[in-house]
């Protein structure tokens, strides 16, 4: 038995007391909750904690490996430090849903079993769906809620692989699964929906732009990197992930191209990071996973401070659009700085983290003599360069002079940003200690000459490629519009179904409405008018017309003495024995 | 969420606004940045004639692989963007209203 709390419990309970709480308590608790629960995280020893039995399958809360030790770190790490970026949210559904929401991140992250994965799972859902639609704005409660239907489908999908799972192996331990049987194919896809993949990742550039300010900078970290985590636990080496990944990290750029919302911008990025690190998974070897590990540890930072500064933006100046803004560097210098150092990051310069993570992946493609992969992984770090690196910055800050003079951002923002861009260029310059904490030990060098120069190389002649287009006017205007994605099928999609919908049911409902409402009730109460002069004229006569007798006359008075309906009773009577004395010997 | 609380924003153009002109507004700042950057873009492409690669692939050894790429790669990045991507799926900010 061990002294300290489950790692996810202080976050979750601790975020059921922030409504109680007002102004400057609040801040205080909210910023002591993440610490408190780190320091409970490093109490807890390696191994497998918490282990309780369910059903008569063991549920466990806290396993501790390499694994899920470094995710642990992150997941607090990057807790505090948007917390300390969301201090003035006044909302209180915001700031319970997103400590909430990172408590779930680092519940699923040290489940030992797939039923708490599950659980754990959902309930990301559900606190990111807060979080979207807490911007309130009508884009933002649609959003929301095709987010939720996404991700509920990816949710039952998993669970039915979790079930068929269980009942075939006998075990629900959550560890290495691989693609063999169905139900792997089941729980693969799964954490594919929530990883982005091609096709179903269009929730991510959907809705994480319509976020709040601060709500997108929680969502960023989280629920793609959690589902990385699964990969790496449960599908190390399958090669299916080395297509998926390349395909991720391909497609995105062309969009970040075009597109107006920096936000979206952004989002469109993160699924070109998180290709890199699917791609990792995929090749399997303790480098590529290594290499994926750590750049989800790098873009868990280095994308939360580009969401961070393009957030400070658009809390300033109420826009985020490359048509909107230009020329902020004058007012908001420090973000702009900030900026400019996650802008380095995530285009793997040298010195900045990106460059550490991202090359352990290139190189572990090329030793793996995947050509193709290569190839277009090389493809994608110049162009992320262009959309993420220098687009970015450059609309927001310099480009043209869009005339809007703001404040700088507030000290608690810039201090979150501070911190945040200090840890991606500390990490870019002493990548040993991000080494130390990763699953399989290395002695990687990241600072090879040929590999410095290489990288420089590639970035400073993609900013050329930039820079001439856009003196010569090649480069795209960028337009107000919006781009189709694969969320056209479900939108439109659902949109068609509503109708065939609407036109079926509603023609079946109006026929119902005819037949039972209206006409039948009409023709028995024409019957009940003289229900036994009917019964006579519509069954007795003609009964003795087909038997070839003449039909009596009422002359007995057996309309009178209502003979026809004890009759008609005794009938159904015997009908009814006949046919229960049948089921009964049959 | 309350965006822009502090929003000072004005729809003055910044030519009438009472301020101090920042760095680029003055063209030869922006002129004198591309001049450097130029420099340094030829020497790195000129790096690759002193120093010995210790590449995996044989191309990585070839005279300016890694620039050469970066370049082409950027320029079709955006001429796909631009005359495939966006005629595909541009459409108007109120499509989905």
């Amino acid at each position: 038995m061990i002294s300290a709390l489950p790692p996810f419990l202080l976050l979750m309970v601790g975020a059921l007391v922030v409504p109680f709480l007002k102004g400057k308590i609040r801040n205080s608790w909210m910023l002591l909750l993440p610490v408190v629960s780190f320091v409970n995280f490093l109490l807890i020893p390696e191994g497998n904690h918490w282990v309780t039995s369910f059903f008569g399958h063991e549920i466990m809360l806290g396993r501790v490996d390499r694994l899920s030790y470094i995710f642990g770190i992150i997941f607090h790490l990057i807790t505090f430090l948007s917390v300390l970026y969301a201090l003035h949210v006044d909302d209180m559904v915001q700031n319970v849903a997103s400590l909430i929401y990172a408590g779930a991140g680092i519940g699923a992250v040290f489940a030992g079993d797939l039923f708490s994965v599950f659980v754990f799972w959902e309930l990301l859902t559900i606190c990111a769906t807060f979080l979207i639609m807490a911007r309130r704005t009508p884009a933002a409660l649609g959003a929301g809620f095709r987010y939720f239907m996404v991700h509920v489908a990816g949710g039952l999908c998993l669970l039915a692989g979790i079930i068929l799972q269980v009942q075939q192996t006998g075990s629900a331990e959550f560890a290495y699964i691989g693609l063999a049987t169905p139900a792997s194919w089941l729980i693969f896809l799964g954490f594919g929906v929530n990883c982005a993949w091609p096709l179903l990742h269009p929730w991510l550039t959907d809705a994480y732009p319509e976020s709040t300010v601060t709500g997108t900078v929680f969502l960023s970290a989280f629920t793609t990197k959690v589902a990385i985590y699964a990969l790496a636990r449960s599908f190390p080496g399958t090669s299916e992930l080395i297509w998926i990944g390349t395909a991720m990290a391909a497609f995105p750029i062309f969009y970040a191209v075009i597109e107006n919302d920096l936000r979206r911008v952004l989002a469109y990025s993160l699924i070109n990071q998180v290709g890199f690190m699917v791609v990792g998974i995929g090749i399997g070897t303790a480098l590529s996973i290594n290499g994926a590990v750590a750049h989800a540890f790098n873009d868990i930072l280095f994308k939360g401070l580009l969401f961070m500064t393009m957030g400070a933006v658009l809390y300033r100046t109420g826009k985020i659009n490359a048509t909107d803004l230009g020329g902020l560097y004058k007012s908001m210098p420090w973000t702009c700085a900030f900026c400019i150092v996650g802008a380095a990051s995530i285009s793997a310069f040298p010195l900045f983290s990106g460059f550490v993570s991202k090359s352990m992946v290139m190189e572990a493609a090329a030793l793996g003599d995947l050509r193709f992969v290569w190839f277009v992984l090389l493809f994608a770090s110049a162009g992320v360069f262009h959309h993420a690196g220098i687009k970015i910055p450059f609309f927001a800050f310099f480009s043209h002079d869009s005339g809007i003079r703001c404040e700088e951002a507030p000290r608690h923002m810039l201090l979150a940003m501070g911190i945040t861009a200090a840890l991606c260029i500390f990490i870019g310059c002493f990548p040993q200690y991000l080494y130390n904490l990763l699953p399989f030990p290395t002695d990687y060098q990241p600072f090879t000459v040929s590999h410095v120069i290489a990288q420089t190389q590639l970035l400073f002649f993609s900013a050329l490629a930039f820079s001439l287009l856009l003196l010569s006017g090649i480069y795209p205007a960028e337009i107000r519009s919006i781009n189709l994605d694969a969320d056209w099928f479900y939108r439109k999609g659902g949109r068609l179904f509503y109708g065939i919908a609407e036109r079926s049911f509603n023609r079946l409902n109006s026929w119902g409405d005819q037949l039972f409402v209206r006409r039948l009730p009409t023709a028995l109460a024409r019957f009940f008018v003289d229900p036994v002069d009917r019964l006579h004229t519509l069954f007795v006569a003609p009964y003795y017309k087909m038997i070839g007798k003449d039909v009596p006359a009422d002359d007995s008075g057996r309309c009178e003495r209502s003979a026809y309906p004890v009759g008609g009773g005794v009938l159904l009577a015997v009908l009814f024995l006949a046919l229960m004395s049948f089921l009964f010997f049959l | 969420m309350s965006v822009s609380p502090n929003n000072e924003q004005t729809d003055t153009p910044p030519a009438q606004l009472n301020e101090k002109p920042g760095v680029f507004d003055n063209p030869r700042n922006v002129q004198r940045l591309l001049y450097i950057f130029y420099t340094c873009v030829i020497l790195l492409f000129a790096t690759d004639l002193i120093y010995h690669k210790h590449a995996i692939f044989p191309w990585e050894d070839r005279f300016g692989f890694y620039s050469l790429y970066g370049f082409v790669a950027c320029v079709i990045l955006v001429l796909v963007a631009k005359y495939i991507l966006r005629p595909l799926v541009m459409r108007k900010e109120n499509h989905y209203d």
